[in-house]
């Protein structure tokens, strides 16, 4: 959209010599200052935002330091915190969301735009965008009552008779588990992944297609050779996306994935992450040295996902201003 | 000859496959409508509606006092983010070459990436240390600093839909910008704003993290802003991790009633948009 002159010539009425808009001019400037207000009101949250956990986490800061990343304990009496089970079980759940979700949401997002039927394609897609209206809380009570016991009796060992030589999965079963939390988190950011990189498809022009068909490729060769290219970074973009999903998730997860400060490798073993943490000890924190830990954890998962989110939209940006000038040289 | 067999045969398999990805995504949402209503509805009765809960580990009872808590709370954050955001991106639209149009925006996809639950600490170090006491208001404040970047987004691009024609016939008029803002551009693009209003409402409505150290929860009926208040979300997490067989049945019709909820505020928002583009038809 081209920008409009700040202020539209005032025309005057013919003959009165008086402009006809007078009485508008002072509509205008209220208009232009509620509206500039609702705008400012926003960056001040922001920084409100920062500076309220910023003072919040002050003090934790300045006794642990950096070292709180790096520390495992995590002792509210002794009063000596540190947050790397909480990382390494945030990072871990997140990472095992997106080695299932990124090949089902790809595989449905190609699917809907290259092969399914005309009919088919916006019902499928509705549904699983509806898998994203769904509360997280719905997701962790689901997780808890039908999730987790379908897993402990039948695919957890399974998977630890098949595949038990790797250490991921040894160890006994509980239930509560990383993997558990994994799982409910793919089946949550899949619906952000696909709709993205669905759009993101949408965008690869025609062209690079019928080049490709009338070049012989079969239609997978095609996907693969030319229109996965052309949209790489957007896709790279979405599941990037989906990742800043996943590290924020906090509810479905505090419900499934054990609660226990304790970095283990084996996905069977219960976890703890950053978000769950804060979910579970905030309102119960004893003594300012405790809330403040959780304010420090609260302001590290901040600074990732924003670190996170911003480098998925640079991503997804290139790609749509890439096919914006492609749509224009056709 | 046996090569392009090959290939095409290949084609096929990765086709199947995608097939098979649609079914297994398609999977989860048929399972958790599908126990949702199987656990859930056997529980939903009039006294479930209008009952608060019986004490601990009696039976009967039921969530008014969540359903009441969840109508106080998120209303009041749509109250106050609600106007923020359609205002914000009003502005947004209306003046894109400012400089504040770029802050803006840029802040509102910072905030629609952080997590609720860091939102939530925030809503407690502003809201609830200062006043040293949980609040229901200081839930609503959570809230509606969620519902304004995602409001915010829609409301302006639904705007940067309307032809410029539009908007430069009123002024030829003789309409100063306000109205031909107002009454032309916003007005003809009011249903998306609905829209965009009420699927953010419904996204929040379901939020529990950053009311669990705001607004608390409570197992009394309560109007009172300021003070601890239940919701339905808080609720479902309540009665799933706690230690009886009828809370869990309960958290299950709980659970039922929140994403009716939430679905037919995410249908209203289709229905808002389908309306306008029949009238347009």
């Amino acid at each position: 959209m081209t920008a409009l002159p700040e202020r539209a010539v005032t025309p005057t009425a013919a003959g009165s010599g008086t402009p006809l808009l007078e009485r508008g001019s002072g509509g205008d400037r209220i208009f232009q200052t509620v509206l500039t207000l609702g705008a400012v009101t926003i960056p001040v949250l922001l920084g409100f935002l920062v500076l309220e956990l910023w003072t919040g986490a002050r003090l934790a800061i300045g006794k642990f330091g950096l070292g709180f990343v790096t520390s495992s304990t995590w002792d509210p009496v002794a009063e000596q915190f540190g947050a790397l089970p909480l990382i390494f079980g945030t990072l871990l759940s997140s990472l095992v969301a997106l080695v299932i979700a990124v090949p089902l949401s790809l595989g449905v997002a190609i699917y809907l735009t290259e092969f399914a039927p005309k009919v088919i394609r916006e019902p499928v897609a509705f549904l699983i965008g509806l898998l994203a209206a769904i509360p997280s809380v719905v997701y962790g009570l689901w997780g808890i009552f039908v999730l987790i016991p379908i897993l402990r009796t039948s695919v957890f060992p399974l998977l630890r008779d098949t595949l038990g030589f790797l250490p991921l999965f040894q160890g006994p079963i509980y239930g509560p588990s990383m993997l558990a939390a994994g799982i409910i988190l793919a089946i949550m950011v899949m619906p952000y992944i696909m709709s993205v990189s669905r759009e993101v498809l949408l965008a690869v022009p025609d062209t690079q297609r019928e080049a490709a068909l009338a070049l012989g490729a079969t239609r997978w060769e095609t996907v693969v050779t030319t229109v996965v290219p052309y949209a790489r970074s957007g896709i790279i973009g979405a599941v990037i996306l989906g990742l800043g999903r996943a590290l924020g998730e906090t509810m479905a997860v505090t419900m499934l994935i054990g609660n226990r400060h304790e970095i283990a490798a084996s996905l069977f073993a219960p976890g703890y992450t950053m978000s769950a943490a804060i979910a579970n000890e905030f309102s119960e924190a004893v003594g300012d040295m405790h809330l403040s830990a959780l304010a420090y954890v609260a302001f590290l998962l901040f600074v990732v996902t924003v670190l996170v989110n911003a480098g998925a939209r640079l991503l997804i940006w290139r790609v749509s201003r890439g096919s914006a000038a492609g749509g224009k040289a056709l | 000859m046996n090569s392009n067999l090959l290939r095409r045969g290949f084609s096929n398999l990765m086709v199947g496959l995608m097939i098979g990805a649609v079914l297994v995504a398609l999977l989860p949402l048929v399972f958790i409508l599908l126990d949702l209503v199987l656990k859930g509805a056997g529980s939903l009765s009039l006294e479930f509606f209008t009952r608060t809960p019986a004490p601990a580990g009696e039976s009967g009872g039921g969530v008014a006092h969540a359903i009441v808590g969840t109508l106080l709370i998120v209303g009041t954050a749509s109250l106050i983010g609600l106007p923020l955001g359609i205002a914000a991106g009003i502005y947004c639209a209306e003046y894109p070459a400012s400089r504040l149009t770029a802050i803006t925006r840029f802040v509102a996809d910072v905030l629609n990436g952080t997590p609720s639950i860091v939102v939530g600490v925030f809503a407690w170090a502003w809201i609830v240390a200062t006043q040293r006491h949980f609040s229901a208001l200081a839930g609503s404040a959570a809230l509606a600093m969620l519902t304004i970047p995602m409001v915010l987004r829609t409301t302006e691009e639904m705007i940067k839909l309307v032809p410029n024609s539009l908007r430069e016939a009123a002024l030829a008029l003789g309409y100063p910008r306000w109205r031909a803002s107002l009454g032309i551009v916003v007005r003809t693009t009011l249903p998306g704003i609905v829209t965009g209003s009420l699927l953010a409402v419904a996204r929040v409505a379901g939020e529990t993290a950053p009311l669990l150290f705001t607004a608390l929860g409570s197992q009394y009926l309560s109007f009172d802003l300021n003070q601890p208040m239940a919701a339905l979300p808080l609720t479902v997490f309540t009665y799933a991790t706690g230690p009886y067989e009828e809370w869990h049945r309960y958290a299950w019709a709980a659970a039922l009633v929140l994403i009716l909820v939430v679905f037919v505020l995410s249908l209203g928002a289709r229905l808002a948009t389908r309306r306008r583009f029949e009238l347009n038809g």
